[in-house]
């Protein structure tokens, strides 16, 4: 249990958070630019000090400014990544990952420089100077030196902000490694939605310094009264578990949560009873009141709408649908709406292209 | 066109009167020599009409500035050597050396009755820093060493002379208190007949080679009115009165 | 030999009241500078002010009032006095405060320069990996700050070398105690021994000239920070 609760004023900004999050897994830190996303990770850090603040990190209390407390950074057993790697630029990459490392006592070291390495696939960098790598490479030792203090808690500020897609993509892969491998609860601050729902298990939904909404992912992205759900990317987050796979057309079946419901997605072959976790966007997700057979499309869920909303766009709404206890939403126009004379509890069948599910 | 010659002439007449009138004289002041020339100045200026500008500072700094074309016309050295020296190099007015004072050296403390009038303060030695000037470049920081020889006491306070690069600064460290008592140019702590301030020590003349300080015109100043017209007053009965009671023989 | 024992002992003294000047700076301006780099305090301002004035002020100024303070009369003198150590004109002691005071913003600037390049994010980068302030200072902050160091070192013992208003104003031309080259040089020049003065002189410019050469041709870019 991490239990975050700021406030901090500024001549032109305040930031009021009171923030229940799970001890485990990714939490992301989501909002636009000037919402004070960044400065709640600061302040969790210790590296800037909200006047009135509690923080706890499962049993330790970082901060408690009823009781004076104030944790320095460096005593908080944590690790930060920057935007930008921040590498030591006298320090080759090796003494860079060693930095932290040195300063943690030996009985309390729970990664060790080999898992961290092959983890970020950055064996073959050690001896190099920190000015001749990418960014990628640099933001990878970055995350590596801090995992090798061993954090109980790490701290990410938007760490693939500053890459270009290419690069983005050669770490995601990593981070999500390290999400399925280490047992460290990660906070990620984050404006792109698609690592949100690529990384994310719980959300805090941040706007103008106040907490919009706090929850599990897949509940959270669904939710039509906030504002992701009205977003061009918008879509939902489901946590399936592999039920077959069809070598020969490379598909595989996901089963959907707590339910007897199948998905079709086009995917690398995973043994089945493994969690896959995959993004439906709104927009892939078309409506019909009959179940249409003979159609290129794989997928198709008996569904109940549960609610409408208008979209950003006049022309469209977005709809959010119950399929067997898991939340979708489908973005559609106006006048398909009309046509189809959608109200809730009307049932009907979603349908979803197999190639435009994201895993 | 005629000329009326006596126009001529009168009008040459006011010409040179007139600049001779509004001549100016830069004088190079030995820094003992600071209180009286300023003494002097004044009256100099109300007599004759000439403006005096001074500098002040040590000999030796003066003497190589003259050597490097400063632009002094009168030199009032607090030697005769550098001025005989200026003259053998011919850097003077042929002739115009004289001696315009005698120096006196005084032992001075800025703290009244410190200093005995016989100077026996300086054999009790319970002192830390005496001030000389340097010996080397000002004629009373030499006269001070032959004082201090001469009473046999230069191995005893060796290590507690302190040397101001002229007179001005061994006085300036006394005035401080910096150093407790120090040799100094009469002139610069008398007047009016009496010692203005502290306690002293006026040194017998017998004590040192006397301290002759010569003056000389300078070859900028050979043809200017002024410079000579200082020269001849510097050597008459008004300026002579004022040198004395700065406590100087002449 | 054209130098004389006297000239040598000057240039040995010159030489230890450089050295001596720049270690003391190197301390006491090392935390100065730092707090000027790090600070958003309105004395900022003041402070930066006061430690830039021997940049500006004749050293007659700085030697008069040391002078003053440092004598029987002053404030430090009592305070010294009291103290048991008497007065610090005269002395080599107050050589080394002068020259600490007159060389300080030729020390404090540079280093202020490299502590201010260096910015707070390496600083908070090495909280995050469990270092200390003071940990932080020494593997992350000397050595990121290395060449404005080296080039606070230089300049602080040159321009003390260079000093001799201060030292002609408080050092009473003590040999061996406050007699430097540059005081040294004068003397010579009033005492119209040129030749000597030409040697202690030439070797003052080829100093300087080294020194500077060292500094221009050694500012190699810094590493930049990624």
């Amino acid at each position: 249990m991490i239990q975050v609760r700021l406030h901090r004023k500024y001549p032109d900004f305040a930031l009021d958070v009171d923030l229940h999050l799970p001890g485990r897994g990714v939490t992301a830190l989501y909002g636009h630019s000037g919402s004070g996303k960044t400065t709640c990770l600061r302040c969790i850090a210790g590296l800037e000090r909200a006047e009135h603040g509690f923080i706890q990190v499962n049993d330790e209390v970082w901060q408690d400014s009823r009781n004076g407390l104030f944790v320095p950074p460096h005593k908080r057993a944590l690790g930060y990544v920057f935007q930008e790697a921040s590498l030591f630029p006298h320090l080759s990459v090796q003494a860079n990952l060693e930095f932290g490392l040195k300063r943690i006592p030996r009985s309390a070291r729970r990664v060790d420089m080999d898992q961290a390495t092959q983890l970020l696939g950055i064996g073959h960098l050690l001896e190099r100077n920190p000015g001749h790598l990418s960014g990628g490479e640099r933001q990878r030792i970055g995350i590596a030196r801090a995992l090798l203090t061993s954090p109980k808690l790490l701290l990410m500020d938007e760490p693939l902000a500053a890459l270009d897609s290419q690069r983005k993509g050669e770490i995601l892969p990593y981070l999500e490694r390290l999400h399925d491998e280490l047992d460290i609860p990660l906070l990620y601050v984050s404006h792109a939605q698609d690592e949100v729902a690529r990384l994310a298990d719980h959300i805090v939904l941040l706007s103008d310094g106040k907490a919009l909404a706090s929850g599990p992912i897949g509940e959270t992205l669904a939710r039509l009264d906030l504002p992701l759900a009205r977003g061009d990317d918008a879509g939902v987050v489901i946590h399936g578990t592999v039920s077959a796979y069809d070598a020969a057309y490379q598909l595989l079946t996901l089963q959907l949560p707590d339910s007897t419901l199948h998905m079709r997605v086009a995917h690398a072959p995973l043994v089945p009873g493994r969690a896959l976790r995959v993004k439906v966007q709104a927009r892939d997700v078309s409506l019909s009141l009959q179940a249409q057979e003979h159609s290129s499309i794989l997928n198709r869920l008996p569904v109940t709408v549960t609610e409408q909303i208008p979209a950003d766009n006049s022309a469209h709404v977005l709809v959010r649908l119950d399929a067997g206890g898991t939340p979708l939403l489908a973005r559609i126009t106006r006048y398909s709406r009309d046509q189809l004379q959608l109200h809730p509890g009307q049932t009907l069948w979603a349908q979803i292209k197999a190639v435009a599910v994201l895993a | 066109m005629k000329i009326h010659a006596p126009r001529l002439a009168v009008l040459v007449a006011a010409l040179a009167f007139g600049s001779a009138q509004a001549d100016e004289v830069q004088v190079a002041v030995a820094a003992n020599f600071t209180a009286p020339i300023q003494a002097i100045a004044a009256d100099f200026e109300k007599d004759t009409g000439h403006t005096l500008v001074a500098s002040y500072g040590a000999t030796g700094q003066f003497y190589t500035q003259i050597k490097n074309g400063a632009p002094f016309e009168v030199f009032l050295s607090a030697d005769d050597t550098t001025a005989q020296k200026l003259e053998n190099e011919g850097d003077t007015l042929k002739g115009s050396r004289f001696t315009y004072a005698v120096g006196t050296l005084a032992l001075w403390s800025a703290k009244d009755g410190y200093v005995d009038a016989k100077g026996e303060v300086l054999k009790e030695n319970q002192f830390k820093h005496l001030s000389i000037a340097n010996p080397k470049a000002a004629p009373y920081g030499l006269a001070a060493t032959q004082v201090l020889a001469k009473q046999g006491l230069t191995e005893q306070v060796k290590h507690k002379l302190v040397e101001g690069q002229n007179i001005t600064q061994a006085y300036q460290f006394v005035s401080t208190g910096n150093a407790e008592l120090g040799f100094v140019a009469l002139s610069q702590i008398y007047k009016d007949g009496k010692v203005t301030h502290g306690s002293a020590w006026i040194v017998p003349a017998s004590l040192h080679d006397p301290i002759k300080q010569d003056a000389v015109i300078l070859k900028k100043g050979k043809d200017s009115a002024a410079a000579k017209a200082l020269v001849d007053y510097l050597k008459g009965p008004k300026a002579a009165t004022v040198i004395k009671s700065y406590g100087y023989e002449l | 030999m054209p130098l004389s024992s006297a000239d040598f002992s000057a240039i040995w003294l010159t030489l230890k009241l450089a050295s001596l000047t720049t270690v003391i700076l190197l301390v006491i301006g090392t935390p100065i500078a730092l707090w000027l780099s790090r600070t958003r305090s309105w004395w900022r301002g003041p402070i930066g002010a006061v430690v830039a004035l021997p940049l500006v002020l004749p050293p007659t100024v700085i030697g008069f009032y040391l002078l003053l303070t440092m004598g029987p009369h002053g404030y430090v003198g009592q305070f010294t006095q009291w103290l048991g150590l008497g007065t610090l004109t005269f002395s080599f002691a107050g050589l080394v405060i002068g020259s600490v005071i007159y060389s300080m913003p030729f020390v404090v600037q540079p280093l202020q320069n490299a502590f201010s390049a260096i910015g707070t994010r390496p600083l908070e980068v090495a909280a995050t990996l469990r270092a200390n302030p003071w940990d932080t200072f020494f593997t992350v902050i000397l050595p990121l700050a290395r060449p404005g160091f080296i080039t606070a070192s230089i300049l602080g013992f040159a321009h003390t070398v260079g000093e001799f208003g201060v030292v002609l104003m408080i050092g009473g031309n003590i040999p061996d105690k406050t007699r430097v080259v540059s005081v040294q040089i004068y003397d010579h020049v009033e005492a119209m021994e040129y030749a000597q003065a030409h040697w202690l002189a030439g070797a003052m410019v080829v100093f300087a000239f080294v020194v500077l050469l060292a500094l221009y041709s050694g500012r190699k870019t810094r590493m930049g920070w990624s």
